[in-house]
């Protein structure tokens, strides 16, 4: 009986840790299987690149990504594009630098060590040409949502025509994954909406899947080092858990006592 | 002690000590006499120094890439997360660092409570050590507002508010700790300071933790006291350095855990989003480990009353020493007093669950029953149980138990067993 409470005592403090997490998930998002999660959880470098392809294509209209720089697309651990590619793509940009030896501000095509052009000038501008509504900053997006990449890849599938007795407003559109089911952000994704060069079948869901892991990189662009090197730690600190456990054993010989 | 008695075997050794002894104290620290049946409740002293270590160390390294600026915060943390060589790591640390330092702390306390540890002739350990833990909740607090995300703004403008609720001064003071009329940058630069202040303020009194611990000696799962240095007793290395270091090792395992492989899991979603004083999040929540005084807080009607609470929630365990009455340091000894240790605990973590709910309906009926129980522990049940209960007998050596002696120093033993 003590054991059993003790039990639950235990089990509830663990459960206290995720009760954050649970009261923000009470819907059912939709599951995939994620090529990141796991012990040994690595991107999928086709759909970080085809991922890519539907941000800058479809996201990157209104949605900004100001912490990441091109030389990222051709970094280890990311969508590894070749460093020729990542410079021709970030060479289709225009960046304004400045000023010049005659005081002039200068546009000139964005280099590696540049960070994402930018959609809108600032948060007013993009307020202004979004009917209000500021579409939000996608660096670290996927981290900065309860339910993280299931929650995106979830609500990107979850629009659908409001059940009756729900009147929406100009410019709103209902969501059944969106916090309160309103959402200022029209369907971004339509089948065949981007052509991808790989071949694959540009569905709305295959298309969610791709962004949704280049999101999920670009929240968080050294998830293989870390899941590599947690690996290599965690087996490090067992093993020597183990010869120190066995070290005390024999120090503790010495004395008549348990340890 | 016996550190009269230690003279250095050099003659250049000799002629340091003379002048600073610090070969005695070294000598002291490895011989220091340890009750030997110190199970592994009492590894977490030894975890706590290495948490401070782990957090100065790599907060240290943070803020040489760290900005304090209420444009630039958020920035400085995503480039340390992107662009500095392994800064996603030390940040990991350092944030998933603080969870474990009050994992560990708590589990330290409640070891105390149970064994006893904060009575006579330890209660300057204990006094010291919940000022270590107040300064730990401060450092902790301005740290999580150190990122400028929404929960950092939030929580920083929630808790500085509650100074608020002081008469007549009250709006002053909030003022003046904000340093404008808002939370904004000089909140954001004098948190920086502080938060760089306080882990050596907390390293100042953890030596003073030790120095008075090492006056009286280690209390033990028996509660009993023993002679110094005598058969209960093993020097403290290598036989503790070794014990504490394997319980290092499996507490690391479950760091490395949770910086490799759920970092952010101990965080709310929120803080990943760049402060904005004209958005409010859903729920403002601290972080897990204040939780439990946060639904104190919420439970009291009246706002400084609540505040009041909240601060007699944590300050009136200086007063344990005196409000347990019972001369008996050990639970295991106690049988009423085990029940109600329980019960303690279980209140604690039901505060912790009502605090990260929102403060309505059943949820804060809840919270207090349960708040009301906290105090009535240590103000009601624990003075009069010391009159009250019948204790176990008493062992006379700590050898006993161990080796087996009577039969009711045999059930003794087992149900010590059971704790472990």
């Amino acid at each position: 009986m003590k054991k059993l409470f003790k039990l639950i005592l235990i089990l509830s403090f663990f459960s206290l840790n995720s009760v954050q997490t649970f009261a923000a998930e009470k819907v059912d998002y939709l599951k995939t299987d994620w090529s990141f999660k796991g012990l040994f959880g690595k991107f999928d470098r086709a759909a970080l690149q085809r991922g890519y392809q539907v941000y800058t294509e479809v996201c990157a209209s209104c949605h900004s990504m100001k912490y990441l720089s091109y030389r990222n697309l051709s970094e280890e651990g990311g969508p590894e594009f070749s460093e020729a590619a990542a410079k021709a793509i970030a060479a289709s940009f225009e960046v304004t630098d400045g000023p010049n030896a005659d005081g002039e501000m200068f546009t000139r095509p964005a280099k590696l060590s540049d960070k994402f052009v930018m959609p809108y000038e600032n948060v007013k501008a993009a307020q202004a040409a979004n009917g209000g509504a500021y579409p939000p900053d996608m660096s670290v997006l996927v981290k900065a949502r309860g339910g993280g990449v299931d929650y995106i890849y979830s609500l990107l599938q979850g629009y659908e025509d409001p059940p009756s007795g729900v009147t929406l407003d100009d410019g709103v559109y209902y969501n059944k994954y969106m916090y309160g089911n309103k959402i200022r952000m029209a369907a971004p994704l339509s089948d065949g909406i981007v052509e991808y060069g790989d071949g694959t079948n540009a569905s709305v869901e295959q298309m969610s899947k791709d962004v949704t892991t280049f999101l999920m990189w670009a929240a968080e662009p050294h998830l293989e080092a870390r899941h590599q090197m947690g690996f290599k730690a965690i087996v490090y600190l067992i093993i020597l858990t183990i010869l120190v456990y066995f070290s005390m054993k024999k120090i503790w010989s010495r004395v008549e006592s348990e340890v | 002690m016996s550190d009269h008695d230690y003279r250095p075997k050099s003659k250049v050794g000799q002629w340091f000590n003379d002048r600073l002894p610090l070969l005695t104290l070294a000598n002291h620290l490895t011989d220091y006499p340890t009750p030997k049946n110190l199970n592994y409740w009492w590894t977490f002293g030894g975890i706590l120094t290495f948490c401070l270590i782990t957090q100065i160390i790599t907060g240290l390294t943070l803020a040489m890439h760290y900005i304090a600026h209420a444009d630039m915060a958020f920035e400085s943390v995503e480039h340390i997360m992107r662009d500095v060589n392994y800064g996603w790591l030390i940040r990991y640390i350092h944030a998933n660092g603080a969870s474990m330092f009050f994992l560990a702390v708590y589990i330290h306390i409640f070891r105390s409570l149970f064994y006893g540890s904060y009575k006579a002739p330890r209660e300057i350990i204990w006094i010291i050590g919940i000022v270590i833990y107040l300064l730990m909740m401060a450092a902790a607090f301005m740290g999580y507002v150190l990122p400028w995300g929404q929960m950092s703004f939030w929580g920083a403008t929630v808790i500085t508010n509650l100074f608020s609720a002081i008469p007549l001064v009250g709006e002053g003071i909030v003022t003046w700790l904000w340093g404008g009329y808002s939370v904004d940058n000089p909140t954001l630069t004098r948190f920086f300071t502080l938060h760089y202040l306080i882990p050596f303020l907390i390293a100042g009194l953890v030596i003073l933790h030790i120095w008075a611990l090492h006056v009286p000696g280690n209390n033990n799962p028996v509660g009993i006291d023993i002679k110094k240095p005598s058969k209960d007793t093993v020097p403290f290395h290598p036989y503790i350095v070794i014990k504490d270091g394997f319980a290092l090792l499996m507490f690391m395992i479950v760091f490395a855990f949770f910086v490799f492989y759920t970092p952010n899991i101990l965080g709310h979603a929120d803080n990943y989003i760049e402060a904005n004083p004209m958005v409010t999040p859903a729920h403002i929540v601290p972080e897990w480990y204040l939780l439990p005084f946060y639904a104190i807080l919420r439970s009291v009607p009246d706002k400084l009353l609540g505040v009041v609470a909240m601060l007699s929630a944590i300050l009136i365990l200086a007063a344990l020493p005196w409000l347990d009455t019972s001369k008996i340091r050990s639970a295991v000894f106690r049988p009423l007093y085990r029940q109600f240790y329980w019960i303690l605990v279980a209140d604690v973590l039901i505060l912790g669950y009502i605090g990260a709910m929102p403060a309505e309906g059943l949820y804060l009926l809840i919270a207090r029953v349960a708040t009301a129980y906290y105090f009535l522990h240590f103000l009601v049940i624990l003075p009069i149980l010391g009159y009250k209960e019948r204790t176990l007998p008493v062992p006379l050596s700590i050898t006993e138990p161990i080796l087996g002696g009577s039969p009711n120093l045999a059930a003794a033993r087992h149900r010590e067993s059971k704790i472990k």
